[in-house]
């Protein structure tokens, strides 16, 4: 049985009240093999198994997903896109273990989450993205900077705090900024960038409708990357009612890594199954197996296409685990070894691989050529940040205001900021 | 219950009007004090100064748009925004849902990706619904991101207490959002300050608070042509001498500028010629004027609505001990507003907001110290 087809998980049409089969709709059943739900537990998802989800019209008019099986589509994908894919995800990942590394020397500090395991979704949708388009995405942001088209080296200087980074260290590892790259950030708060990305939609939305400046191409698409935690947070559901009553460019997607740190997702959401809460806002609600790229792209690309038409957002629920805790400074105790086995069991990047050499889209040499310059690229990302210089000095005041008059008046009555000293930090504030 | 409670406060706005006993106009009266409304041609109210200063600025900018509850088609919870809905439409003058997390958000998001939002809160008590992100993502971004995310966003809406409200929404959030960096909070008073202080927070390219007061909506101002003027523009971080004196500084921000005044005026009878300042922005403080009018009167008495620890009076008294102790001729006097939540009952209310008799007190304690100080809370 070959790594994608491990769990059948369906992505079903978005307003279809019933699935095919009892074992799709929960995502911790699909194997055998994952324990730790008590029998309550067990009854009560069952008892959701047939969701009477009742759909706005406007949801039942559409169309359905085109196909929803689970080992398809493969025809889509060829060589120069599946390679792409490939070398995205294997940076993601070895780029994660290399910050691992580094946190463990003592290079890198704070908070920092990893992304191993997770990097289907990253590459999945943000892969499918135009320059113009924006990603918002949480304190796990690494990657998804990484796949949006941030240097590694400008991600790993910041990450060491070092001037060079993207934000000059002023950021860190959770507030990861582009704005060449169009990478709103980075929060450290569950549920922020949410709202963020339905504005820079809306933004997107306005300019096309009010400024009249349009694209042939279609709207600026926003991809909001959050996680099962946040979807339990009163944020989440303000923004699924306004995107879908502005009919906003925006395309919702969860990373489901069951877990927040040691909370279950089951224990902590009345109804585990996020996807459904697209529907209650009359906005298609998808489910797609997250540790697959293929069909995390294949949904990726109808949801993207939706934005840009201006049909208005979807929810797309990937069903994702991260391979490490949930920091690096998580001892990551509470989650049950076979659950981590199952999981690993299903790594994307090796599914990718045997996907490619099973339909003979590139040669094992091939794959590991690029292994090899993704590791180059590492190192010198490394050597890069590492020989970087530390923030100065002046930089402490600096960019706390665009205007920075905003320091106000000094006491010889000039602005602050045109002292010569100010910056120095050698006048008093 | 709470959409019922918003409503009400926006229709009784009127009849609050009747109780707020000291709020007169305020002209200098008589003689020899330098006018600072340079020859008053007209009187505007300052919501008509806000609603004019909003209309300039959304012509002047198609970015600029308006975002909050009942700012569309009900013209506004206290009708700030009246007439902007007809003319600007609904892509520009949108009617939000009671979701200030969101939409805040949803503003910043939008100034993050080039646009220039203007959020109403309905009263400042609401913001703290969506205090995340005017910290978090708005004032901390353009630090966070180096200078690659600037966010020009303006968050309005009235703060402080109102008549009768009750203490969830009475509070004055200047001291709150003028702790942290990143944040430009203004304080209007006149009509003059509305107008010139609004077209500079919408035009700032930093997040701005502009907390404004619903008692001073009705309230009308002499303006000059000048202020009239579609470019008119006061500059952020200046304070402005509403009354020029030589025995003791008064600083007061919002309402209070108008008590001050009041009690100036009082006090001059009394031979004691006070300088009030109208703080106008809170941060950035003006601390060099605050200090040359100390290291001229030699006594201070700062004066706001808020709670008394922690706020601004306390910054303003600390910047003199910094820069001007030894012009310091007696211990700064602090007038605030009593430290509890704010009673409904009238009486209680009026004891729990300084009133002038509270800053002529004060005025006096500074200049002679013969005044016992008054309980305090």
């Amino acid at each position: 049985m070959s790594a994608f087809s491990a769990a059948k998980i369906l992505s079903p049409p978005p307003f279809v009240a019933r699935f095919a089969s009892e074992k799709s709709l929960c995502p911790f059943l699909s194997s055998p093999s994952v324990p730790a739900l008590t029998r309550s537990a067990l009854r009560s998802i069952r008892l959701l198994r047939t969701p009477l989800a009742v759909s706005s019209d406007v949801v039942i008019g559409q169309k359905p997903l085109a196909s929803s099986s689970s080992a398809t589509q493969n025809e889509d994908v060829d060589r120069e896109v599946a390679l792409v894919l490939y070398e995205d995800m294997v940076l993601g990942r070895f780029f994660e273990d290399m910050c691992a590394q580094m946190y463990y020397r003592g290079k890198m500090f704070g908070f920092v989450h990893l992304y191993n395991g997770q990097e289907a979704v990253s590459t999945g949708f943000i892969k499918l993205l135009e320059a113009r388009d924006c990603v918002v995405s949480t304190y796990r942001d690494h990657v998804h900077a990484l796949s949006k088209g941030v240097a590694a080296r400008a991600v790993m200087a910041e990450l060491f705090g070092k001037t060079t980074g993207c934000c000059r260290g002023q950021g860190g590892s959770m507030h990861m900024f582009s704005s060449t790259h169009n990478l709103l950030g980075g929060f450290a708060f569950i549920g922020e960038g949410i709202p963020v990305a339905t504005g820079a939609a809306f933004s997107s939305k306005y300019r096309h409708e009010v400024l009249k400046e349009s694209n042939p191409n279609g709207l600026d698409v926003t991809v909001a990357f959050f996680g099962d935690g946040t979807c339990n947070n009163g944020q989440f559901f303000e923004c699924l009612n306004m995107a879908q009553l502005w009919k906003l460019p925006i395309v919702f997607v969860v990373e489901n890594n069951l877990w927040a740190i040691g909370m279950s997702h089951v224990r902590a959401t009345s109804d585990p199954e996020i996807w459904k809460k697209g529907p209650a806002f009359g906005m298609p609600g998808y489910h797609v197996d997250g540790m697959d790229v293929l069909k995390v792209r294949e949904v990726a690309i109808e949801a993207i296409a939706r934005a840009r038409r201006g049909d208005g957002p979807t929810l797309v629920e990937c069903e994702t685990y991260r391979f490490r805790g949930h920091s690096l400074a998580d001892p990551d105790e509470l989650r049950k070894p076979d659950e981590k086995a199952h999981y690993a069991a299903r790594d994307p990047i090796a599914a990718l691989k045997s996907y490619i050499l099973e339909k003979n889209l590139a040669t094992e040499s091939e794959l590991k050529v690029i292994e090899e310059k993704i590791d180059n690229l590492i190192e010198d990302a490394v050597e890069f940040a590492d020989s970087s210089p530390h923030p100065p000095r002046s930089q402490l005041l600096e960019n706390v205001f665009v205007d920075p008059k905003g320091f106000g008046i000094g006491p010889d009555g000039k602005y602050r900021c045109e002292d010569p000293k100010f910056t120095e930090g050698t006048a008093q504030v | 219950m709470l959409g019922i409670v918003r409503r009400k406060v926006g229709c009784e706005v009127f009849s609050a009007m009747k109780f707020s006993l000291a709020l007169r106009k305020v002209l200098p009266t008589g003689s020899a004090l330098p006018m600072n409304y340079s020859t008053a041609t007209k009187e505007i109210t300052v919501r008509e100064a806000l609603n004019s200063a909003l209309d300039e600025e959304m012509s002047a900018d198609p970015k600029v748009f308006l975002m909050g509850e009942e700012v569309g088609e009900y013209q506004g919870a206290y009708k700030i925004s009246k007439g902007l809905l007809e003319k600007y439409g609904p892509d520009r003058v949108l009617d939000t849902p009671i979701t200030e997390a969101g939409f805040a958000g949803i503003g910043v998001g939008a100034a993050y990706y080039g646009l220039r939002p203007v959020v109403e809160f309905m009263t400042f008590n609401f913001s703290l619904q969506a205090i995340d992100h005017i910290i978090n993502s708005a004032a901390k971004s353009n630090y966070m991101s180096a200078g690659q995310i600037s966010v020009p966003i303006v968050f309005r809406g009235p703060n402080g207490a109102a008549a009768g409200v009750g203490a969830q929404h009475s509070q004055c959030f200047a001291a709150w959002y003028a702790h942290v960096p990143g944040l430009k909070v203004l304080t209007p008073y006149s009509a003059e300050d509305a107008r010139g202080l609004l077209k500079a927070a919408i035009r700032d390219p930093d997040p701005v608070v502009f907390l404004e007061n619903e008692l001073l909506y009705g309230e009308s101002f002499p303006v000059s042509a000048e202020v009239l003027d579609s470019s008119f523009c006061l500059p952020i971080g200046k304070a402005k001498i509403e009354r020029e004196g030589k025995h003791v500084t008064i600083t007061a921000y919002s309402k209070m500028v108008g008590y001050a005044l009041q009690a100036a005026e009082i006090l001059s009878k009394e031979g004691i010629s006070a300088e009030v300042i109208n703080l106008r922005s809170i941060r950035p403080l003006d601390r060099a004027t605050i200090n040359a009018s100390v290291r001229k009167t030699n006594r201070l008495v700062t004066v706001e609505e808020g709670f008394p620890q922690h706020g601004v009076g306390a910054e303003i008294g600390m910047s003199v001990v910094e820069e001007s102790f030894e012009y310091l001729d007696a211990p700064v006097e602090r007038i605030a507003g009593a430290d509890v939540p704010m009673p409904y009952a009238a009486n209680l209310e009026r004891m729990a907001v300084p009133q002038v008799d509270n800053i002529v007190h004060a005025a006096k304690r500074a200049c002679y110290r013969s005044v016992p100080l008054a309980a305090t809370a």
